[in-house]
């Protein structure tokens, strides 16, 4: 196993809810999918974005779209209305947790053909 | 089965102006939506009508009803729900009456408001509805002086019976984004707001909220868009809702885009905090509960959504006068662009500092550097520029218009290839905070008016 981005087995998107933000992980597989629930846990996510310094990071479940949702708390540094950051909305967030590097078993890499 | 197709043109105050236009053309739609209102939008509305009474609202809405006068002469059973109506929907029906008139369209339109509690704030405050914080549980009298908007996001209720009553353009003020969906079904299939038509309501709720960002279902900010996306000539959402609840997402043939799971998955987790229990006003929506299937390109289909009850409460969303912001950029040119930029950000809070001015908070992004999410994504490697931006609040307007004087001077005083100064002193805007609270459901009461 090689380490390779999150990317490579899923997909994802980030946005606000007041000074909170969620990260959608969306596994393209169903290997990835139970890949992505026994090691993209709460922990590992805050750990990644312990710079952020979120006050807690919650783990929501979406079987339904092979989805992981992440509630970050208190990582905006204001939100929309106040943040002095750029990216006010965390619309950068999914993308940073994508590229986080991951060892993954080759059945969850996807054979991806989708409409385009 | 009866079906009713909606189409969302429009998925924030600043969206293309065209696209409501396009949609309508080639939708073959029994709604159009659009959706202006973002979680600060009214604090500035607000204050807009606080220096003139006929403004308020989205005036983008107005542009965009005269550009479809010509659709609305040529389809004439089509008709409009949105929030345009802001801070002042009564104005907005009127500015929109006319715009229709001078296209020699009359419309019977109707008003949705009630949801502003400004003017009833002291007597909420007064009888026991504290609206504390909702992250905090701040009592809002604490804040009281400052706020300048406050109003309960309504739901689909009055804007079904709007309809109910003939109206053929709904403009409301704060309603639940989703609201404007289900509104148009929940009238055109006789669903009841509770039981037994939660589940109903649940998956209107989706369908709502796939189509409510516009282009997010369509192949925006799809993780996998390319440049055959043809992102450039996106089409705008579509959903064809049946009776029972099912629905499919679909776009416009001939445009851009893409709808598929993976940008109907991505759209259905967004701005989402538990997904089996996504609140609106109408109905608790289980997101986890739906099923996604491709029908053909670009057409999404989506059955089974259902309901976890129904709260008794709505969410207020208050703003309030907090400080004042600016943001200023230079360009700096390498090499070591970062750490150059680096340095001119704390040269200039530096010299702030002599002249007697320090900040309530301060950033410096060196952006090309890994600083749009500070440390958690590091650059690599020493890239060729970056861009500086330094950003200050503080509840004093002085300091922040002090702010504003100090970038010129480093494209002489500061390092070499320092440059990208053509905008001028970057603007001072006020900063309103956002208050989320929730109100009894008893203590608000929709109006709907025929104008």
């Amino acid at each position: 196993m090689a380490k390779v981005p999150l990317s490579t087995i899923a997909h994802g998107r980030s946005g606000d809810k007041g000074n909170h933000a969620n990260v959608a992980i969306i596994a393209y597989t169903d290997a990835g999918f139970a890949w992505l629930k026994q090691h993209l846990t709460a922990e590992v996510v805050a750990a990644y974005f312990a710079p952020l310094e979120p006050s807690l990071v919650e783990r929501f479940e979406a079987a339904n779209v092979r989805g992981l949702n992440f509630m970050l708390y208190d990582v905006l540094a204001g939100g929309a209305s106040r943040s002095l950051r750029t990216d006010t909305q965390g619309k950068t967030l999914a993308l940073a947790l994508l590229r986080m590097m991951v060892d993954v078993p080759a059945e969850a890499n996807p054979d991806r053909k989708v409409g385009g | 089965m009866k079906r009713v197709r909606i189409g969302n043109g429009c998925g924030f105050w600043g969206d293309n102006l065209d696209a409501p236009v396009r949609l309508a053309e080639a939708g073959q739609l029994d709604y159009l939506t659009l959706e202006y209102l973002a979680e600060l939008t009214m604090s500035i509305l607000a204050l807009l009508k606080a220096k003139d009474a006929n403004s308020g609202f989205a005036t983008d809405f107005i542009d965009v009803l005269g550009r479809l006068a010509p659709i609305l002469k040529q389809q004439p059973k089509l008709k409009i729900v949105t929030n345009a109506g802001g801070m002042n929907p009564h104005a907005c029906a009127a500015h929109a009456k006319q715009v229709l008139a001078k296209a020699g369209i009359t419309k019977r339109i109707a008003v949705v408001s009630g949801d502003d509690l400004l003017p009833r704030l002291d007597e909420l405050l007064a009888t026991g509805h504290t609206l504390n914080h909702l992250d905090n549980g701040t009592p809002l009298s604490t804040i009281r002086d400052k706020v300048v908007s406050a109003n309960a996001y309504l739901g689909a209720h009055p804007i079904a019976e709007a309809l109910n009553h003939e109206a053929e353009i709904v403009i409301t003020g704060r309603v639940a984004d989703a609201s404007l969906t289900v509104g148009p079904a929940a009238h055109e299939f006789g669903w009841g707001f509770g039981e037994p038509d939660l589940d109903r309501l649940a998956a209107g709720t989706v369908a709502g909220h796939l189509i409510e960002c516009g282009a997010q279902a369509t192949g925006g900010l799809w993780i996998n868009a390319s440049d055959s996306t043809n992102l450039g000539d996106v089409g705008y959402p579509i959903a064809e809702i049946a009776e029972d609840g099912t629905f499919t997402i679909s776009k416009p043939g001939g445009t851009g885009g893409a709808v598929n799971i993976e940008t109907i998955s991505e759209q259905l987790l967004y701005e989402v905090a538990d997904p089996a229990n996504y609140l609106t006003p109408d109905v608790v929506a289980d997101f986890t509960s739906v099923q996604l299937s491709q029908l053909k390109p670009d057409v999404v289909g989506v059955t089974a959504g259902t309901a976890n009850g129904v709260t008794d409460t709505y969410k207020v969303s208050v703003a309030y006068r907090e400080s004042f912001m600016s943001a200023g950029t230079l360009v700096i040119a390498g090499p070591n662009a970062a750490w150059k930029a680096r340095r001119s950000g704390e040269i200039i809070l530096e010299k702030l500092k002599h002249a007697g001015f320090t900040f309530a908070e301060s950033r410096i992004e060196t952006l090309g550097a890994g600083d749009c999410i500070p440390g958690v994504v590091s650059g690599s490697g020493d890239p060729p520029e970056v861009v500086l931006r330094v950003a200050v609040r503080d509840p004093r307007k002085t300091a922040i218009e002090r702010f504003t004087k100090e970038f010129a001077p480093l494209v002489t005083s500061g390092f070499p290839g320092t440059t990208g100064y053509t905008t001028g002193r970057p603007p001072v805007r006020e900063v309103f905070a956002y208050w989320p609270a929730l109100v009894a459901k008893s203590a608000v009461t929709p109006v709907v008016e025929l104008v």
